[in-house]
């Protein structure tokens, strides 16, 4: 069938991100002024993220089924649009100071939050292969925009090789499942035989293989902290909230429409989930690089987010439990996350420097003598990663918590408990850090690190918006679990 | 069917070779041969599902001009014989291992399975250059048409990557 009017508007926020992307790539040669680019990369986000309500209004499946605009995509496209939004506000800075080019950065920033958001509405296999790919690749490219640093340079290497080796096994799996259902579309993969299908299987382990890679699980974490680490900070912000969220958005996704796939899952799941959450929480513990610790902290924090999709699988194979409560909560998890690590990385960015040469431990003794109000927004970011209350920490991880006792998940609730604590050690010591320590004569005698508007913009949203769902999570909540999240 | 099914084998045999080969060779110029012979025998195998036209694009894009910028590439860089670390080398053995381990399991998966795949896949019809174009044009327009941001993305990249230092 021919496309209509109608499959137009269903797909409307991709195609301005991608429009603004294309716009801002022909103004580059004509436009000396680089601050006409944020100006513009600050509209082409915005626009996007409000033609998700627009598409959200005309609910319904886009293209004969390949994209479904419906409540969860609509959550995921507000997500990474925002999050595009605040990169464009924190990145303004950090391009004047490192002295790289504005336009280029904007127009792959642009087109990575159109592959996210492709992600997040695809419903067909090979319509989320290109957005994996558009959001991977762009993804590539900006981790090594700071191309006369070595470890820039090394980020962007390792990611696009290790990257591409985790896409081939994703087409692989792709490949096998069209090969045993004759399909590509999720919608119709929902036949008795494919329960007993051995490609079947084979197909959704190597997608899951392909998506473990870009979520970070270990043990395919590996790449994470270099890539992290040299990455402009910035853009590490970016990845931290946006790509991930995207993939768990199609993981999610293929759950919710393939039963074959949440059969087979459980135990991969729980794996994944244990073994990250160590992975992330002890790499943590022995870490001085910032920008390092917070790369392990995020692997760990994949991996809490994992325990709930265990919680889900388990709760479909038993059919014990109804199962919306678990994606509620992987849903706000994703949210509050994203706000705390494009946060704390945005202060990351600030502090570091010309160079990004501030980026260890040490740097950060005493702060709250120096700059008493970074530092509080900073222990704010790190008191929600920790799970304290009051924090939106605090309740995506005591959702994820509870779906993982109500599908008797107990022992991986207790590994969840253990590994929280394990993360306080670390956590803490940030804190101590700023607030305990003196800071050394050389920082003592250098003038403040200066913070422009946009940058408190950024650092004033993220906070608010972490005090706010950590005191009324019901707000999101209940947007989350109204009845149908998925194809209404 | 005993006939095709002797060609399926021997293309795909080559086609493993081609594929061993080009990870083996040291010189890249002999890497890049060996993946023409790779390209090639994929082209046969469309060709024995009935996919003339794949098979043709496929010796005409990737076989043709894939390649021939792969050569030239390789040329400007003045590319040598490529250098092992002793970690690089170190790193072989779990590499191969683990390769093995893989394909193994893959295999054992595919043997045990007793769908038989041909049924599912019908080719013909969809593989004709009408059927792919309905597909390209019709059904999957949207994430072809996303296909040509994709390429734009890539494109930018190459820019910015490789573009003068402005001082």
């Amino acid at each position: 069938m021919l496309p209509r009017a109608i499959d137009i508007y269903r797909v409307l926020p991709e195609l301005v991100w991608c429009g603004f992307g294309v716009l801002v790539v022909l103004m580059q040669p004509f436009v000396r002024n680089r601050h006409f680019f944020t100006f513009l990369a600050l509209i082409g986000t915005l626009a996007g993220t409000a033609a998700s309500v627009s598409a959200a209004m005309r609910a319904g499946p886009g293209f004969d089924g390949l994209v479904q605009s419906d409540s969860f995509s609509f959550f995921f496209r507000l997500l990474v649009g925002t999050v595009a939004f605040l990169v464009v506000l924190a990145a303004g800075p950090y391009l004047e100071r490192e002295r790289l080019p504005f336009a280029e950065f904007y127009a792959l920033l642009l087109f990575a939050t159109a592959g996210m958001g492709v992600l997040a509405s695809a419903q067909e296999l090979l319509t989320a292969f290109i957005g994996l790919e558009m959001s991977s690749i762009s993804s590539y490219i900006l981790a090594g925009y700071r191309r006369d640093s070595l470890k820039s340079t090394e980020s962007a290497m390792k990611y696009f090789l290790l990257g591409s080796f985790a896409t081939a096994f994703f087409l692989y799996g792709i490949a096998l499942v069209y090969g045993s259902s004759g399909t590509t579309m999720l919608t119709k993969m929902g036949s008795e035989e494919l329960f007993h299908s051995k490609l079947f299987e084979l197909g959704l382990a190597l997608i899951l293989v392909g998506l473990g890679f870009k979520v970070a699980a270990a043990p395919f974490q590996v790449w994470t902290p270099d890539v992290y680490e040299g990455a402009p900070t910035p853009v590490t912000a970016l990845f931290s909230a946006g790509p991930k969220a995207a993939a768990f958005a199609l993981l999610l996704r293929i759950f919710a429409t393939v039963p074959a796939a949440t059969h087979f899952w459980f135990w991969a799941f729980w794996g994944l989930a244990a073994l990250t959450m160590f992975a992330g929480n002890l790499g943590a513990l022995v870490q001085t690089n910032v920008k390092r610790l917070l790369a392990y902290s995020s692997i760990a924090h994949a991996g809490y987010i994992l325990v709930a999709f265990a919680a889900v699988t388990s709760m479909a194979r038993d059919g014990s439990a109804e199962a919306a409560p678990a994606y509620a909560a992987v849903l706000f998890y994703l949210l509050s996350y994203a706000l705390v690590k494009l946060g704390a990385f945005t202060i990351v960015s600030q502090l570091g420097g010309t160079g990004e040469k501030n980026l260890s431990l040490d740097d950060y003794a005493g702060l709250s003598e120096r700059q008493p109000f970074v530092a509080a927004a900073l222990s704010v970011y790190l008191l929600s990663l920790l799970g304290l209350p009051v924090t939106a920490g605090f309740f995506g991880k005591f959702y994820i918590f509870k779906a993982a006792v109500n599908s008797h998940l107990l022992w991986l609730a207790v590994l969840m408990a253990v590994n929280s604590v394990i993360g306080a050690y670390y956590y803490l010591r940030v804190i101590v850090m700023m607030y305990m320590r003196e800071s050394s004569a050389e920082a003592k005698s250098a003038a403040p690190v200066g913070f422009p508007l946009t940058v408190n913009f950024v650092l004033a949203f993220t906070v608010v918006g972490t005090l706010y769902f950590g005191l009324f999570p019901n707000r999101v909540l209940n947007f989350i679990l109204q009845p149908a999240l998925f194809g209404r | 069917m005993t006939a095709s099914l002797a060609v399926f084998f021997a293309l795909a045999a080559l086609a493993v070779i081609g594929a061993v080969s080009l990870i083996v060779q040291k010189h890249p110029i002999h890497s890049a041969l060996s993946l023409i012979v790779v390209m090639i025998a994929l082209a046969g195998l469309y060709l024995l599902l009935g996919a003339e036209f794949v098979a043709a694009v496929q010796i005409i894009v990737y076989g043709g001009a894939i390649m021939v910028l792969f050569v030239f590439v390789i040329m400007l860089l003045n590319a040598g014989v490529e250098e092992h670390t002793s970690i690089s080398k170190m790193a072989g053995a779990p590499g191969l291992l683990l390769v093995v381990a893989l394909a193994g399991f893959v295999a054992a998966t595919i043997a045990r399975s007793t769908e038989s795949v041909e049924t599912t896949l019908q080719t013909g019809e969809i593989a004709s250059t009408l059927g792919i174009s309905n597909m390209i044009f019709k059904d999957f327009v949207y994430p072809f048409e996303l296909t040509s941001f994709l390429i734009l993305v890539a494109v930018l990249g190459a820019t910015v990557l490789a573009q003068r230092e402005k001082s």
